[in-house]
Order: C-alpha cells, then structure tokens, then sequence
C-alpha cells in the first residue's frame, strides 16, 4: 500500500514537472540566463562592434603590371585585423591565380602549389596590420587569357578567433567608468526622483478617480472603462502626441496659454531643464522637463492604482460608513478614519509595485525627451551607453548596477507585502 | 421642532447666500473654462478665459440660489430663472458678446449666455442638494467641499483623459500648414472633403506601408498569446493542483521572475541574439514576447485556479478521466473568462511592446506597428502621419478593449502588478 501510494505521488511530481517544463525552459533561456550573462558582460571589455566575429581585412593592390611574358606582377597586400581587441589564430589568405603566373617571391609563410597560392600568417593581436609584397613571374599563359586582373581571382582569408563573449578576458573598467564618470550620480538621482513622484502621482490621481466612481451612478461603467485608456494606449502612440501638444511652438497647449494669457511665452516643456516658480512669495527652480515627463508616468500609469483601489474600495463594509454617520462624523473625518486606514495595505503594496516598475521605464523618457534636458534614468543611461556609444560592457554595467537597486526593493516588498496581496 | 426651525430660519439667508455664492463662483468659472476650451479645440473658435468675469457673475447667481435654499433643495425655477435673467443682464452690457468668444456672433451668444447661466444655475443648485446650507455647520462645509472636489475631479478626469485622444485623431486629419497656422484649433475641418482629411492614412498604410506593419504586429501579438496561454494554463494547473517537491517555491518566484526588467534583458539577449542571427528576425521577437508575458499569465491563472473547486476534478479523476480530459472538458470550461482576460492582457502587452522591437527589428519588411512609429519620428515626415500611424496603433487595441472591456478589467487588477 505504501509502495503504491509513493508511487502515485511520483507519477504526479512528474506529470507535474512535464507540465512546468516548458515554462520552466523559456523561464531559463531569456531571463534567468540572460541576467546571469549581463553579471558577465558587465565585467567584460565588449563593444558593439565585437559582437558581429572579428574578421582579417586585405586590401589588393597591384603595384607593378607585367608588359610581357617573363615580366613580374607585384601584387601589395595590406592586412589587418578587423577587430581592435580580439586576437585573430591562425589567419590564412589564399588565392586562386588566373594561369600563367608563378610566385617569385621567398617567403617561408607563403607557397604555391598548382594555381593556389596559400600565406599563413599564424596569429594576430586585436588591431595588427601587415603588408606583404608578393612578385610572380608571368608566363605566356597569363597573357593568352588576356592579362586579367588578379585581384578579381577569387581569394580566401579566414581566420579563427575567441568567441568575445565566451573569453576569459576580464576587466573592473566598466564599473570605474560608470561610477567615476560625471553622469552616473545625477542620473540615479534623477532616476529616484522621477520613480518616486510618479509613483506617488499615478498612486494619487488613482485614489481621487477611485473616490469618484466608488458610487453607482448612470455610466459608472463607460467612464470607469474610459479612464482606462491612458494605460491601455500603446506608449508610443501617446508619447508622440504629448510631445507634439506640449511643443514650444507648435503645441496646442502653449498656444491655448498664451491666448488664454496664462503663460507670458511659449514654454518648453520637455526642453527647458528648469524654470524659477514663485509660489505663495517662495521662489524655486522648478526642474520642468523632469516635472513634465513625471506628469506623463503618473497619466500614463494612474489607471492602475485606480482599479486597485477601486476593488478594494468596494470592499470596505457600508456599515462602518454608517456607524460613523451616526457618530456624527462629516466626510473628511470617514475619509480620513476609515477609507485611508482601509486602503493602507493596497496603497503600500501599490507604491512598491509601482516604484519597481517605474524605476526601470526606459520607454516613457526615451521618447519623450531622449534623456536630455535633466531627465535621464538609469535604464536610458544603459541604452546610451550600450548602443548610442556601442560599449556594451559599460552600459551592462549600469544595468547591474540598476538591478541592485532593483533588488533592494523587491527585498522590501517580499519582506513586508502581505502574503494576500502578492 | 419649533426651536430648531426657528434658528435654521434666522440664520438661513445669510449662510445659505454665502456658501452658495461660492459654490456659484467656482461653477461658473469651471463651466466657462470648459465652454471656452471646447469651442477652441472642438469648435475652433477663437475665444479669451474670462475668469474674472466668470467668477463674479458665479457669486451673484450663487448667492440667489443660496437665499432660495429651503433646507434641502431650491426651486428649481429659481435655479435656472436666476441664471436666464444673469444671461439676460450680461448680454446687455456686453451688446451681446458671448462669455469667452472674441467675436460678436448674436445667434451663438445669446443662445449660450443662456446656457451657461441656466446650466450654471441648475449645476449650483444640483450639487447642493441635501445639503441643509442654512446652517454653516462644520459637516455642511466639508459636504460643500466633497461636492465641489467632485464636480472638479469629473471635470478634470474627462479633460485629462480626452483631450489626447482628441488631439490625436485632429492632427492626424490635419496638415502641417494648418497646424502651424493655429496650433489651439483642433477642429475637424470637414470642409476639405473626405480624401483631403484622410490624406496622412493613405500615405502611412501604403506608402509607409503600415498595412504590412498591422498584418506583422497582430501575427506577433496572436502568436505570443496563444504560447503564453498553452504554457501558462500547463503552469497554473500543475502549481495548483499536483502536489511536488519545490511547489511552494515555484509557486512563490513566478512573481519575482516577473520583475526583471526587460531594459536588463536586453542587452545580453542584443548579444546572443546577434550571434545566433536571431537578432532582426520575428521568430527572435516570439521567443522573447512569451518569456516575458508567462510568468504573469501563470500568476493570474494560477489566482483563478485557486478559486475552482476541486471536487469537479477529483470526480473526473474517480470516473476514469485521465488528467489531460479532466483538464480539457472541466478545468479549461470552467476558466474561460479568467483565459479570455488573460488572453487580452498578453495580446495587448505584445501588440503595444516598443522595446525589444525598437532594438531587435532593423529590417523593414518585419517592422512591427511601434517599430513603424519610430521609423515616422523623422524631421521629413508631417506630425500630421505620425498621429495617423499613433491612431492606426491605437484604434485596434481600444476596440478590442472596449469590446471585452467586461473581461479586461478583471484581468488588469489580477495581473495588475505590471506597468
């Protein structure tokens, strides 16, 4: 009996397991691994470049045209390793010679057997470059062919060489670079800054909406549904279009406050770095672009904290709203002693959710302001570094450096989310 | 009785006058803000914001509703008498310029001084009702004021959420000329004739050959979210139903997977994908799409799951049903709405997905729609195309959200961990 019951619950673990497998599969092969190999290009001296395989380069050139049979073809080969790092083994060029030509030149590295003539070069470091002049002796033959250009005679140059992400060349560069550089700390603030207040932004305008359809009234439904387009809207699309009306000159906006008179001048809202505002006899540079971009996030991404908060809105009994009507209680006191307390946990849970997505939005800035004006983040500094200066090392760097802060907070939140809510 | 209807009496007036000149002013201006910003961007009309005005007026025409109020409501000939007779006084001394148009147009002006008054008077008189304003009690404020933040938010939501999208469907009618000549006049200029207006699709579906990038985008999108569902419904079902070692654990890192970011993602995957020639090709696109959206997909499945009862399951199981049948005519049955939701959400997050396919794709002939975006945002291409390309991105996603708007939602707060 207890043989059979193991059994059992061996052929269900493995049905299980055939199940999961898949997942489990694509789980490994595009996040898992992919994160694990990020820790290894971080440490890695690698470039765009290197990442296609390093070929050897020639270039022909004849030097010397032969008039007659008996006279000498000088054929100047210019090479190089076309990768600056990677080491280049065993490089060989071999050609095919049109008939009639012999080699005359005495190289040990170069020989002729029939019409191939075959250099082997042994290895090249990253950056090498050779020159190689080689005569041949042209024989009545090449002339009966009609003298043809021998740099159209078919060549091979080949060589092998390290895969340059699978070397073991190292280097603590990236991470000097990055951390050292003028960029970094300003970006991270800016990054934190930005993940914050959107956060706090989307959380915001997401409690208020809530608050407004927490009661049924006629089209709850269609508005509920429509307060969902921000989030739904592909960002590209509605990037673009907040681009194009906050546009200094051509943007609805400026010019609706200009004529409205509520801007002395057209604005640049996602160009200008900072503005002074004077409010209430306080006067203080206003970081615009960074505020503006901050603006679009908490758009884009309030309709989330809406629905949360929306469930969890409904959730809350009625009849502790009426005890508090009979207490006597005006509305900012049930707000303030009930609706709030309720919504503590969700609001929580929403502002870690929201802070670890934030903190790695690429697409929201990038294409809004590409960075510029004091709005670059960490993830688009990694697309900078990574492709706008081809060094992947530097910019995996960054990312790594992204994802301890990353951790950090999922940290936070495994530790004090409750399990209900994860 | 007798006492406390005497007191609300004496001090009636005079409260009920003040909180409804208030509530009076801040409708006003708030209706005038939205008449004059609707007659430019809809009406293109050209018009001022005259708040000042607004706001005087509001207090007059509040303060009369407020003297009316009888405990809980005002006649409701008052509300909208006071408000005709305010539109009447105005016209007069403005010789009939309309609150917040620049020009003198008699038909429109008298008709909407009318309005705004009337409306305005009835609004004041709507959003207090129930409201004893004859007493400035601390409850009576905090209600006025509960009151005048929803009449703002409703306003302020409508605004925020509507005038991108209107935005975005005007310029894409437009040309550049136009838009330059007067960059507040968003109004569709029926005008020009139906080809004028729709010039900027024509050039981007085939010139720019968008009708390819759809046919691209909804093959990438279909595809991922018929991999993610098979893999994710075989996921969800073995965590929540077989018992195994590492079931907790499983169960628990579905969520964490869910939480790298694809921007460290990318990188690595730039690398490999190069050398494995998977880099500028749809199959790379579709290896990528589903890895990202399963781990969601399972989490949301797997919430469902949960809420199944299992007795069904384990009577197919004693009826000699294997566990593909059980799982085939009782499980899948059974969770097609949370399978339907779950299908959408992944559709929509492959069909709008920018990243990877800003970075993967270089090869025109498999561009999909947001790759085809990038590829407007070019200094030789109108605004007028891209807003074009943006509602050709857009329209789909939002019909079919509408659609099964019914489905989503339950999805988007089960899966709702995503940005």
């Amino acid at each position: 009996m207890a043989v059979r019951r193991t059994t059992l619950a061996a052929r269900e673990a493995r049905l299980a397991y055939w199940m999961l497998a898949p997942t489990f599969v694509v789980i490994l092969a595009i996040v898992l691994f992919p994160v694990l190999l990020n820790v290894w290009l971080s440490f890695k001296p690698v470039t765009l470049g290197d990442l296609r395989a390093p070929v050897p380069v020639a270039n022909e050139r004849v030097m010397q045209t032969p008039d007659t049979a008996g006279d000498e073809l000088v054929l100047r080969l210019t090479m190089r390793n076309g990768s600056q790092r990677v080491t280049l083994f065993g490089v060989v060029w071999e050609k095919t010679l049109p008939p009639g030509l012999t080699l005359t030149t005495v190289d040990p590295r170069c020989t002729q057997e029939g019409a191939i003539v075959t250099c082997t070069f042994g290895d090249w470091e990253g950056g090498y470059r050779e020159t190689l002049e080689l005569a041949f002796r042209a024989g009545p033959e090449y002339f009966e062919e009609g003298a043809p250009d021998v740099r159209d005679a078919p060549t091979d140059m080949r060589a092998r060489a390290e895969n340059v992400l699978t070397n073991f060349v190292f280097t603590l560069e990236n991470y000097a670079r990055v951390l050292t550089g003028s960029d970094f700390w300003p970006t991270l603030r800016t990054t934190l800054m930005y993940t914050f207040f959107s956060s706090v932004g989307s959380i915001l305008l997401g409690l208020f909406a809530a608050q407004l359809l927490n009661s049924s009234f006629v089209g709850q439904g269609v508005l509920r549904g429509l307060f969902l387009f921000p989030y739904v809207a592909p960002v590209i699309a509605v990037a673009f279009v907040w681009a194009f009306f906050l546009d200094p000159f051509s943007g609805t906006v400026n010019a609706l406050g200009q004529r409205w008179e509520l801007l002395d001048g057209p604005v640049n809202f996602l160009g200008q770095r900072s503005v002074d505002v004077s409010l209430f006899g306080l006067s203080f540079a206003l970081p615009l672009a960074l505020a503006t971009v901050i603006a679009f996030s908490s758009w884009n991404y309030f309709p989330f904290a809406f629905l949360f908060i929306l469930a969890r809105l409904q959730a809350v009994p009625v009849d502790m709203y009426e005890a508090a009507d009979v207490d006597g209680a005006g509305p900012f006191q049930k707000f303030w002693y009930i609706t709030l307390p309720s919504l503590a946990g969700v609001l929580a849970v929403l502002f870690l959710l929201r802070f670890m997505f934030l903190i790695n939005k690429f697409e929201d800035i990038f294409l809004l302001t590409g960075g510029a004006a004091g709005t670059k983040n960490l993830p688009v500094m990694i697309y900078d570094e990574a492709f706008g200066r081809a060094d992947i090392g530097v910019g995996s760097a960054v990312a790594m450096i992204l994802f301890l802060v990353l951790l950090l907070f999922l940290f936070i939140y495994y530790r004090f989310a409750p399990e209900a809510e994860r | 009785m007798s006492v406390i209807a005497s007191r609300a009496r004496r001090g009636s007036r005079f409260s009920g006058a003040v909180i409804g000149a208030v509530v009076g002013a801040l409708t006003v201006a708030m209706v005038v803000f939205m008449w004059s910003l609707a007659a430019t961007i809809v009406g293109g009309m050209v018009t001022t914001l005259p708040l000042g005005q607004a706001l005087v007026l509001g207090l007059a025409l509040g303060a009369a509703v407020g003297i009316f109020f009888d405990g809980r409501d005002a006649p409701g000939t008052v509300a909208v008498g006071s408000g005709l007779v305010l539109g009447l006084v105005y016209l007069l001394f403005t010789g009939f310029r309309p609150l917040g148009l620049e020009t003198v147009q008699p038909v429109w002006g008298v008709g909407f001084a009318f309005l705004t008054f009337a409306l305005s008077g009835h609004l004041v008189r709507y959003g207090l009702r129930d409201i004893d304003v004859r007493v400035a009690r601390r409850d009576v404020i905090e209600r006025v004021i509960v009151r005048l933040l929803r009449g703002f938010g409703f306003s302020f939501f409508t605004l925020i959420i509507l005038f991108p999208f209107w935005y975005m469907l005007s310029a894409s009618l437009k040309s550049r000329a136009a838009m330059l000549r007067d960059p507040a006049n968003l109004a569709i200029e029926f005008g020009l004739g139906f080809s004028t207006l729709i010039r900027g699709y024509v050039e981007v579906l085939f010139t720019f050959d968008f009708l390819r990038f759809i046919g691209n985008s909804g093959l990438v999108a279909f595809v991922t979210m018929v991999v993610t569902l098979v893999m994710a419904v075989l996921g969800a079902y073995a965590v929540t139903r077989l018992a195994f070692p590492g079931r907790t654990f499983l169960s628990r890192s579905i969520l964490l997977i869910y939480m790298f970011p694809a921007i460290v993602l990318v990188i690595p995957l730039y690398a490999v994908f190069t050398q494995l020639g998977l880099r500028n090709t749809l199959p790379g696109l579709l290896i990528v799409y589903p890895a990202t959206t399963i781990p969601v997909a399972l989490y949301m499945l797997r919430s469902y799951f949960q809420t199944l009862p299992k007795d069904l399951e384990e009577a197919g199981l004693i009826d000699g049903c294997t566990r593909a049948q059980v799982i085939w005519r009782i499980t899948l049955p059974l969770s097609m709405p949370a399978i339907a939701s779950v299908g959408l959400y992944v559709f929509m997050i492959a069909w709008n997905e920018f990243l990877f396919a800003f970075m993967f794709l270089d090869n025109p002939a498999i561009f999909t729609l947001p790759r085809g975006m990038v590829m407007l945002n070019s200094q030789e291409v109108p605004r007028q195309y891209l807003m074009a390309g943006a509602m050709i991105i857009t329209v789909p996603i939002m019909l079919l959200f509408f659609w099964f708007e019914k489905y989503l939602v339950g999805g988007l707060t089960a899966g709702g961990v995503k940005g």
